[in-house]
């Protein structure tokens, strides 16, 4: 059981942008820095790596830039999105078996300036399964993928563009109050509404940025971390979850049930809280629509009641449930979810900023990613 | 000048010898479906196993073309150069009477599309010498 064997440590970031100027390894490094910094470790304390696939950046280049003298433990978490939260249960893992003592999660990208999603998508060896078939039809992007999930949702259910422009226009706001988000200015729910479609219901403000930059974490034994820089951010649960059919969407029985409902009732047992305990939560934010179904996959309401649930303020900053508060990955960056671990880090220790929540003790941060993968990790201040 | 040569090429399928079949059952204007040798359980996309009793032996039975709309989307970005021309495109998920499902375009009024609707399939030209599945709405 991985309740409480760890913590996370540190937290860093680079400024997000469309051009870094810099290359991704650079990236990885000077995050990774912030990170292991933040904590108040050296760099060569560092003894477990888990790098995101697909950068190019691998674990050894950390041993050789960093002087690393002795990794004990290394891997990757291949679930897209999904992929930091997930990486978090890998460390927790390595670490409650005492493989290691310091684990670093880094992810740095030149998601803008770099290799667009269609392309990235095409070499996704999760997508194999489907590529063959489907590319030759004009199915290429995750927005043309994902977009008759949300179209079946909204015939089931009712949900409306509306519902999704509360959560476009929300994590504006919060975006706004960062300090570090590429979106600055307001964003209205005509201005969504207007917006062109790019795989229908997916209007562009439905859609996620492409960004450079990068961030990264430490995860620590519990017990190795008490002497360290930071208030400790205790890992009280941790679970990944696959979706049916999980690399062809369109051959899922249930299209509106992502992997991350079959993780959130093992999180929550280990975690031994409840929904209502949860006082600030970072949900992966691909798109819109993707937000909306989590929250019901989550159980914070039933299938189908997603639309209501966003369109009552309840995920607004005042609202009982604040989601995204640093502008996700629709108005922060796309930092692949790795910044909204960053953030629900901060808000645990108080230091969030303008978009603190007050007294937040107890958040839960999730990933999403490749055909629907999910993960989840419930944190909390000790 | 502008002719249909000089557009970009659409991407043409990595065919696998698992999935050769159905690539020509589609020449030949058939929609094949996998169905186990052993249980008889369907499957789709095409692949090596049975996900119910793990056998690896295969018939290939012909899908009679009857669905129903599971969803659908309506692309209007083109993300490959070679859709650029086609959108705005609706890409159904079309449940077939035999139980899987198939991703293909419409070719059709896409104010018409609303879960359940009946639709039938056709065949298309894919270039490079591959025939696709599309639908169209079903006579009412």
């Amino acid at each position: 059981m991985l309740h409480r064997q760890s913590v996370i440590s540190g937290v860093g970031e680079t400024t997000y942008s469309k051009h870094a100027g810099k290359s991704v390894l650079a990236l990885h490094l000077e995050c990774a820095l912030a990170a292991i910094r933040d904590a108040g470790l050296d760099p060569k304390d560092v003894d477990g790596i888990i790098p995101y696939t697909g950068t190019g950046v691998v674990a050894e280049d950390f041993v050789t830039n960093f002087g690393i003298p002795d990794l004990r433990f290394s891997a990757t978490t291949p679930l897209g999105g999904a992929s930091p939260v997930a990486a978090l249960q890998c460390a927790a893992a390595a670490l409650a078996t005492g493989i290691c003592r310091h684990v670093l999660i880094p992810i740095a990208r030149n998601g803008a300036s770099g290799g667009r999603i269609a392309t990235r998508m095409r070499e996704a060896p999760q997508f194999r399964t489907v590529a063959e078939f489907e590319l030759p039809v004009g199915a290429f992007a995750p927005a043309q993928l994902y977009a008759p999930m949300a179209r079946r949702h909204m015939e089931l259910y009712g949900t409306t563009s509306l519902q999704f422009a509360e959560i476009a226009v929300n994590t504006r706001r919060h975006a706004i109050l960062n300090g570090n988000a590429m979106m600055t200015k307001p964003l209205t729910v005509e201005e969504h509404q207007a917006s062109r479609m790019i795989a229908d219901p997916l209007r562009l403000f439905d859609c996620s940025l492409e960004s450079d930059g990068g961030a990264a974490v430490v995860v620590s034994r519990a017990d190795c971390a008490r002497d360290l820089r930071q208030p400790l951010i205790s890992i009280l649960a941790v679970a990944e979850g696959h979706p049916d059919s999980p690399s062809a969407i369109s051959q899922r029985a249930d299209l509106t049930r992502l992997g991350i409902a079959k993780a959130a009732p093992r999180a929550f047992a280990m975690a031994g809280i409840t929904h209502a305990d949860i006082d600030v939560a970072e949900i992966y934010d691909c798109f819109t629509y993707i937000v909306l179904c989590q929250l019901e996959d989550l159980g914070f309401c039933a299938k189908g009641e997603g639309g209501p649930f966003i369109a009552s303020g309840a995920t607004r900053l005042e609202g009982k449930l604040p989601i995204n508060t640093h502008g996700g990955l629709l108005s922060q960056a796309h930092m692949v979810g790795m910044n909204h671990i960053v953030e629900l880090v901060k808000q645990l220790r108080g230091t969030a900023g303008r978009a603190q929540v007050k007294d937040a003790r107890v958040g839960l941060v999730t990933g999403y990613g490749d055909m629907g993968d999910g993960s989840l990790a419930i944190l909390a201040r000790d | 000048m502008n002719t249909h040569a000089e557009l970009p090429a659409k991407p043409v399928p990595d065919v696998t010898p698992e999935s050769a079949p159905y690539w020509e059952g589609l020449r030949q204007h058939k929609l094949l479906l996998q169905a186990c040798a052993d249980c008889g359980q369907i499957r789709h996309y095409p692949r090596a196993v049975c996900a119910t009793c793990y056998s690896i032996a295969v018939t290939w039975i012909e899908a009679n073309g009857a669905g129903t709309i599971q969803s659908w989307t309506v692309a209007h970005h083109p993300f490959h150069p070679g859709f650029k021309i086609e959108v705005p495109y609706a890409l159904l998920l079309v449940d077939l009477a035999e139980g899987v499902r198939v991703n293909a375009p419409l070719r059709g009024d896409p104010a018409g599309l609303q879960l359940g609707r009946a639709v039938r399939l056709i065949f298309e030209n894919g270039g490079q010498g591959f025939v696709l599945p599309a639908f169209e709405y079903s006579a009412e």
